[in-house]
């Protein structure tokens, strides 16, 4: 599956270690909410990067105390039609100032792309190798937004606004 | 009218070419059904019994004459010459090709038009009053509202793929036109004891396989807060609606089975914690928006002009115009409903012909407007009164004169089995028996404002709950039956209708609707008691001793 991070196909970093196999010494790791949790200290203690994979039937705040120290959060998709992570991530990045990787995982899709950018997702695994190769295309698709969110990005609304002062001041 | 801006336009066209992109990878097999099935349905296409169907949004029902005369033109160009207004404010085309749907897009998006969001499990076209910005003593035009949350809900980041669908209607006035506690968030717009503007907002109503009305969660909030307060309710909704069953994934379910305190609590901690957000609305941000809004340079005229005091002589005349003429908030206007209910009619096809002469008659007298309600009617919202002879003769020769507005053949009906891939049973051809069985208009006249609603399934889009009468399809051993419901009503005083006993085959639901009828007019206490007020007054027995006694 390919990784798509910064808007361009990359080698994934982080080793998806099996529920039940041993953490390795160092290196870059990605694991389970559950797993995590049964010892936080103990892994981020570890040399090396910790990821967490988080479920989305639940609630980001067990996560929260652990948020500067971790490297990556995963979110997941299980269906294209479960938008739950959508909220989850602009929790993560917008209410608990998350800013290390955000990933979407499970079915994403390009159609998705550019809800899951805007909702604060920086990093994909994608589904179909096609759509990875898409990315910088599609996650462009749209240039007005109408939602504030945490990228930042003008709303219409307020776009509007400046275009009448600058008009108004140009009289 | 509300003028898109390049902004506005901008997004649409962009909208469309994402979608030509995708029917292309459908169409190439790059994408599966499975996966395009929720990319069409965003753009509202349904795959149905014969064809695709496509559904286009009329954002709170308002549209321009240029507008209508599109639809028209993709009713001929794309579909068989006609089309099907719902009831929520959508136009249904039955008959589209998949291959030729992105072109008729792109021929709507240049005149403000789209489909963004008229299905799926997203927020759904906001709807409105049909009457807003022109009904007497509203407190403003809830269409500003409409047009902010239509902005706001359009291709969400954190909301595009839902539980389920989410719809919100708003209402600015006393009687409530836009069935505001039949949707996941209704919004009644009123002024606090200082004066101020904001809303009530209702939360968990719908039809359905489980109906529910609407509960108050929230008696106000201000205007300025009313997107972060939507916001806290879907953030509640997204993250903790049902997503295992999806007969269960509606709001109404978590708010039933939460209860409206421990949900409302829910919601505020969301809002509280939201704190002071960027969604917060400026003042000048909400004038901007009501500066879009245009409305016509009226002129003064007499509340009584010559040409009525003279047409008032002809009988047919003055049925309809008692029947379809509501007064207007300006001196000397009215606003005037279309029937598209004629006797033996399927209820609210349009064919593209008519389409086209109603926009010509909008341009003629009502500022190039025109208005699509919920009840599958028209309206022209400014119509001086002086003109309103001519406008009836012109809408006679069309058809469009039929004076049962909110009368007992002013049916509401999905489309049923006749296109419908979920019906149990048929719903037109009902629909077209009563129209002919009440086809008296003396009759219907004393019977007086008498709504009948008709599904052909439970999923309810004919809203039969909240028909005065209902009629919801069924189906037993092969055969078309019907479950007859009364007493339901749509308004500020929604309420669901009680069943009267065991349903009836296809053949005798005409029966049993004149039994019910003829039944009302002996139980009645005065010619002025609504058929809806003599069953609060006594219930359903009256009605299913008449009906069963002889069956
Ligand atoms: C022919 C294609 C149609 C299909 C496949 C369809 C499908 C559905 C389904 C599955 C539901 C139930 C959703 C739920 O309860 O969660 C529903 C509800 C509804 N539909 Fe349709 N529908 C169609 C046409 C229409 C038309 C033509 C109208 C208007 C005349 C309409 C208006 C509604 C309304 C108002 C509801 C809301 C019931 C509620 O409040 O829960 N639909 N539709
Ligand atoms: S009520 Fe049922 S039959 Fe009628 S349109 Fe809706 S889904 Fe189809």
């Amino acid at each position: 599956m390919p990784l798509v991070k910064n808007g361009r196909i990359t080698t994934d970093l982080f080793v998806h270690v099996a529920e039940g196999a041993e953490l390795p010494g160092d290196g870059a790791v990605l694991i389970s909410a559950a797993r995590f949790l049964e010892d936080p200290e103990a892994i981020l203690k570890r040399a090396g990067k910790t990821g967490v994979i988080w479920p989305n039937s639940r609630a980001v705040d067990d996560l929260v105390p652990y948020l500067d120290r971790l490297a990556a959060v995963a979110l997941v998709f299980p269906t294209f039609r479960d938008g739950r992570a959508y909220s989850q991530a602009r929790l993560l990045r917008e209410r608990h100032g998350y800013d290390g990787e955000l990933r979407a995982t499970g079915q994403v899709l390009r159609d998705q792309f550019v809800f899951m950018s805007r909702a604060g997702f920086d990093a994909f695994e994608v589904k179909k190798d096609a759509d990875a190769e898409a990315f910088a295309e599609t996650v462009k698709r749209y240039s007005v937004f109408y939602q504030p969110t945490g990228d930042g990005r003008v709303t219409a609304l307020n776009r509007r606004m400046q275009l009448r002062h600058s008009e108004s001041a140009g009289q | 009218m509300y003028a898109y801006d390049e902004l506005d336009r901008t997004l649409i066209n962009e909208r469309v070419s994402e979608f030509r992109d995708q029917v292309k990878r459908r169409l190439s097999g790059e994408l599966t059904e499975d996966e395009f099935k929720m990319l069409r349905l965003q753009n509202g296409v349904y795959l149905q019994l014969h064809a695709y169907m496509f559904r286009v949004a009329i954002p709170y029902g308002t549209l321009s004459s240029k507008q209508l005369r599109r639809l028209a033109h993709v009713a001929r160009r794309y579909d068989r010459g006609y089309g099907h207004f719902t009831t929520r404010q959508n136009i249904q085309f039955n008959w589209i090709k998949l291959a030729e749907l992105p072109d008729a897009l792109a021929e709507l998006a240049e005149v403000g038009i789209h489909a963004m969001q008229t299905s799926g499990n997203n927020m759904r076209n906001v709807t409105s009053d049909q009457w807003a910005g022109v009904a007497p003593g509203e407190v403003e035009d809830p269409r500003i509202w409409s047009e902010i949350l239509r902005q706001h809900t359009t291709l969400h980041p954190e909301f595009s793929f839902l539980p389920r669908k989410f719809k919100i209607a708003i209402t600015a006035s006393e009687h409530d036109r836009a069935a505001i506690k039949i949707h996941d968030i209704g919004l009644r717009l009123h002024k606090n004891a200082d004066g101020e503007t904001g809303f009530e907002v209702l939360v968990g109503g719908g039809l359905g396989r489980t109906p529910f009305i609407a509960k108050t969660i929230k008696p106000f909030v201000h205007g300025r807060d009313i997107l972060s307060y939507v916001e806290a309710i879907l953030r509640v909704y997204n993250q903790y609606g049902r997503r295992d069953n999806i007969y269960k994934a509606r709001i109404k379910i978590l708010v039933h089975e939460l209860g409206i305190e421990k949900f409302a609590r829910e919601v505020d901690e969301e809002w509280r914690q939201m704190g002071h957000s960027a969604l917060t609305l400026d003042h000048s941000v909400i004038e901007e928006v009501r500066s879009r809004f245009s409305y016509p340079a009226y002129e003064k005229l007499p509340h009584m002009p010559d040409e009525l005091k003279q047409a008032a002589h002809d009988p047919l005349f003055e049925r309809w115009r008692k029947n379809s003429v509501a007064p207007h908030k300006v001196q000397g206007y009215s606003i005037v409903t279309l029937s598209l209910k004629p006797v033996g009619g399927p209820p609210g096809d349009a064919t593209a012909d008519q389409m086209d002469a109603i926009a010509d008659l909008a341009d003629k007298y009502s500022f190039g407007e025109i208005r699509v309600g919920h009840e599958q009617n028209l309206a022209l919202p400014h119509v001086a009164k002086r003109d309103l002879p001519q406008l009836w003769k012109a809408l006679d020769r069309l058809g469009l004169a039929t004076p049962n507005v909110n009368l007992v053949t002013d049916i509401i009906a999905c489309p049923g089995l006749d296109y419908c891939s979920l019906a149990n049973a048929r719903s037109i051809p009902i629909a077209q028996e009563l129209t002919r069985r009440f086809a008296n208009h003396d009759t219907a006249d004393m019977i007086g404002r008498l709504h009948i609603n008709i599904s052909g399934c439970i999923n309810a889009c004919g809203h039969h709950h909240v028909g005065h009468i209902g009629i919801l399809g069924v189906e037993k051993n092969g055969e078309e039956f019907y479950q007859i419901t009364i007493g339901g009503r749509a308004d500020e005083n929604a309420q669901m209708g009680v069943l009267i006993g065991p349903a009836v085959p296809y053949a005798e639901v005409a029966d049993v609707i004149e039994d019910i009828v003829e039944a009302y007019l002996a139980l009645r206490d005065r010619p002025e008691e609504l058929f809806v007020d003599t069953v609060k007054r006594l219930g359903v027995e009256p009605f299913k001793e008449r009906v069963y006694a002889t069956r």
